[in-house]
């Protein structure tokens, strides 16, 4: 493959990924601005973006930090928030067989959810196995990009945030918008419903147990849902 | 905010190596596991809806009365509409920040 053709393919990825960073920038703000919101050290907001980069995790990770949550919660909801992203691998795994092992490395730390959408939606009608790589990266590493950029920006313009506006609860409004289109028919609602319920009713728990409780409750309601919805 | 230094860094090297892993998973097995077995697939795919309504419910609705917000609950369902009309994250935020500005200000 030539190196004119691995730019076009890296470009093609680049533009694909261009719209979706309208969603991406406030996210990124709010991951920095909420941190320091909360108290935590700058360099170890930054710290986040790079190692965990992962939006809705860190948002979740902040948010426990802020309401005094042990380490092992934190670092359990996390791991079950991103427990997803192994979906993503098995899904896209085949297309990147033929790369060696190392290479799958970088290319595995990138795996985003936008990342993933647009990469298995092209791959479906796609040439060769390399244009593929060059194609994601080309919509992960803008997105990576960005990312750090505006948890940078956010820590910087979050001190200048006014008191009156109440930045912390942009939290949970986060995970509302993103909530919504999650559910999808009625399984996935009643996900939502057991999970937040339980949660709501172990909110007096020690160690934030209500949350890990209320979240694997409500994937179990998700499958009865559906279980029954079969017969 | 009790994590903090060595700590809170330890945490987050431990949730950033986690997630790492999780992404590289089926990169590194594809030769050994064809894919995610169909029955932990379909669990899975109830973590996005049940995860996310685990951890907004409580900020939204408090059972105990010190801790029950009306602006707080109201501004909720003002968000829920918001981000049920546009699908928007930034719609949602900005619509829910002002409206519990708003309600804050009226109760």
């Amino acid at each position: 493959m030539t190196s004119l053709a691995r730019r076009a393919s890296f470009l093609a990825g680049a533009r694909a990924v261009a719209p979706i960073m309208v969603g991406i920038v406030p996210f990124g703000l709010l991951a920095g601005a909420t941190a320091v919101a909360v108290g935590i050290d700058p360099l170890q907001a930054v710290g986040m973006s790079v190692f965990i980069f992962a939006g809705a995790s860190q948002l979740a990770a902040i948010d426990l930090v802020g309401g005094d949550a042990p380490a092992v919660v934190v670092v359990a909801t996390v791991l079950i928030i991103n427990l997803r992203m192994s979906m993503y691998s098995a899904s896209l795994a085949p297309y990147f067989d033929r790369l060696r092992t190392l290479a799958r490395v970088p290319l595995a730390y990138l795996l985003t959810d936008q990342a993933y959408a647009l990469a298995v939606t092209r791959f479906g009608e796609e040439e060769g196995p390399r244009s593929r790589t060059w194609y994601y990266l080309g919509a992960a590493l803008p997105l990576w990009v960005v990312w750090q950029l505006c948890t940078v920006v956010g820590i910087v313009a979050g001190a200048a945030v006014p008191e009156s506006i109440p930045i912390d609860f942009a939290v949970p409004l986060t995970f509302l918008a993103l909530l919504v289109p999650a559910i999808e028919g009625r399984a996935t609602a009643a996900a939502a419903a057991v999970g937040g319920g339980v949660a709501v009713v172990g909110a007096g728990l020690p160690f934030n147990l209500g949350l890990v409780v209320g979240a694997l409750c409500g994937i179990a309601g998700g499958m009865v849902a559906d279980g029954v919805g079969d017969e | 905010m009790s994590l903090a230094g060595l700590d809170l860094w330890l945490v987050i090297l431990a949730a950033g190596l986690g997630t790492f892993l999780i992404r590289l998973s089926f990169f590194l097995l594809f030769e050994r596991v064809d894919t995610v077995p169909t029955r932990v697939r379909w669990a899975l795919s109830f973590v996005p809806p049940a995860v996310l309504a685990a951890l907004v419910a409580p900020d939204i609705v408090a059972l105990s009365p010190e801790s029950f917000s009306p602006a707080r609950l109201l501004a909720g369902l003002f968000a829920v509409a918001v981000a049920w009309r546009t699908e928007s994250v930034l719609a949602t935020i900005v619509s829910g920040l002002v409206a519990l500005v708003v309600f804050q200000t009226v109760l």
